[in-house]
């Protein structure tokens, strides 16, 4: 079985085909977007999509010596994202299978990070847990098979990758705010400030599933408490740069510390022996390096997508796709991008 | 429900915040003001927990846009990250606003000029203690 896979939720326009499973070819065109803007534009995004998602589909189907007439069935991301740039994907991939009379079928773009590990050669056993966390989403979920799965928890206010970002802003840094961060914390030090920890605080009559999940508005305003009280914006340079790096390592520390511990703690309670995490901050080194010594301790096996499977793609998408058909599950011509579509 | 309000905490705003709701009917604008970390996603949720909204509300800084139903419709906006005007113009925000749901837009100095003159403005700055804010709610 042939698959075609589209994903346009964000700012990447991308296409992967797929046979049987295995991964024939994943393109990702991210060309048209610029650090300047401090973020994705959504009306740019949709207009950029449709600029390249032509070209993007023809060179994925190029490069994996596919023709269109052997596609089995489209698979495209209908959520959740941006409105206008779901609308380009989901419209093309409808007018496509529509010419080529094959099925399509909708995907949520979480699942497709959940089993991006998938696309590896080495993937986790069913259950698993896995921390599905980016600019947009800090989700931890029970995986008990392809299509049964249940969401633990996630974040209250601000994405992990979001909270990256503003502190980086509040810090002077560049976008998006993960990497900067990521480089100056090896130079700092991670216990200079003492971070609240970014997981709301138990009250005796919670609901259980709240107790895997997230809150990092706090953090970030903690971060400005501490940079107004020292006065940040008029130390000297020299000064500056050291509390920059003092501040991301001590930052840093406690999103992998709420991350980690949620995570493994979500293993333990569904006693579940393996974790896979995915998102775009799944390619921070300290969280992918204190998440693999922890589990190791905890005797829990953890999976991480390539860097390149781990952000924005259709090779995920297309992998959902292919489970989902060969279930039995497709699509009709109605189908509609969802912006927040849930799991 | 116009004027200065002090809070102390963030539960105390988003308990001004469902106070606030009470006000608001089908149509209405909410335009936040305030830094990063001055509480307009915890107003929001306040917001949103008065309209009867029982889904979880949380940042929208990264979709920019999300859509709750309670006893209204809500259009929930985030501009953090807009630069122009243009680049909400098309999205159909007019559509959004001039319609029956409340919309509340963080960041709504990044879109001034196309708001509708009728509205209500919510301005929030930090406090002289650490978790006190100063909400100050008034009406166009």
């Amino acid at each position: 079985m042939i698959i075609l896979g589209i994903e346009t939720s964000c700012d990447e326009t991308s296409a992967a085909v797929l046979k049987d499973g295995k991964l024939l070819s994943s393109i990702v065109s991210s060309q048209y977007f610029h650090s300047k803007y401090g973020g994705v534009v959504p009306e740019l995004a949709s207009r950029a999509h449709q600029k390249v998602i032509v070209r993007v589909v023809d060179e994925a189907l190029n490069s994996a010596g596919v023709k269109k007439d052997e596609l089995d069935g489209i698979a495209v991301t209908y959520g959740p994202g941006l409105i206008g740039s779901l609308l380009v994907g989901v419209s093309f991939a409808k007018a496509m299978a529509y010419g080529l009379k094959i099925p399509i079928v909708g995907v949520n773009h979480i699942e497709g990070h959940i089993f991006s590990t998938f696309l590896m050669d080495e993937h986790p056993d069913f259950p698993f847990i896995s921390l599905v966390v980016s600019g947009g989403h800090t989700m931890l979920i029970l995986v008990d098979d392809f299509l049964k799965m249940k969401l633990l928890g996630q974040t209250r206010d601000d994405a992990a990758g979001e909270a990256f970002d503003k502190v980086a802003k509040l810090l002077g840094l560049g976008y998006p705010g993960g990497p900067f961060i990521d480089k100056l914390a090896r130079e700092g030090d991670p216990n200079f400030v003492k971070f609240p920890k970014p997981i709301p605080s138990a009250k005796g009559t919670e609901k259980t599933d709240e107790s895997y999940e997230f809150s990092f508005s706090g953090l970030k305003t903690a971060v400005l408490y501490y940079l107004k009280k020292i006065n940040f914006q008029n130390l000297d340079e020299e000064e500056k740069n050291k509390i920059v790096k003092n501040v991301s390592a001590s930052f840093q520390r406690a999103v992998v510390d709420a991350l980690v511990e949620q995570t493994i703690k979500a293993a333990k309670d569904f006693n579940v022996k393996n974790i896979a995490i995915a998102g775009g901050v799944a390619a921070n080194s300290e969280l992918r390096k204190t998440m693999k010594e922890k589990a190791e301790s905890e005797g829990l096996k953890l999976f991480i997508p390539d860097l390149a499977y781990c952000t924005d793609n259709a090779a995920m998408i297309a992998f959902v796709g292919y489970i989902k058909l060969k279930n039995g599950i497709k699509s009709d011509f109605e189908l509609a991008p969802i912006p927040n579509l849930k799991i | 429900m116009l004027g200065k309000f002090l809070t102390r905490s963030e539960n105390e705003t988003i308990n001004l915040g469902r106070e606030f709701s009470k006000v608001l009917k089908a149509g209405d604008v909410v335009a936040l003001y305030g830094e990063l970390g001055s509480g307009k996603t915890r107003f929001i949720q306040g917001v949103c927990k008065g309209l009867g909204v029982s889904e979880v509300v949380n940042s929208p800084t990264f979709i920019i846009m999300n859509r709750y139903e309670g006893r209204l419709k809500v259009y929930h906006f985030d501009f953090y990250r807009i630069d122009e005007v243009d680049e909400i113009i098309e999205i159909g925000f007019n559509e959004f606003i001039y319609n029956d749901a409340v919309s509340l837009i963080e960041w709504a100095e990044k879109v001034g000029e196309i708001l509708p003159d009728s509205r209500y403005e919510v301005v929030l700055n930090f406090g002289s203690n650490e978790n006190e804010r100063i909400i100050e709610i008034s009406k166009l």
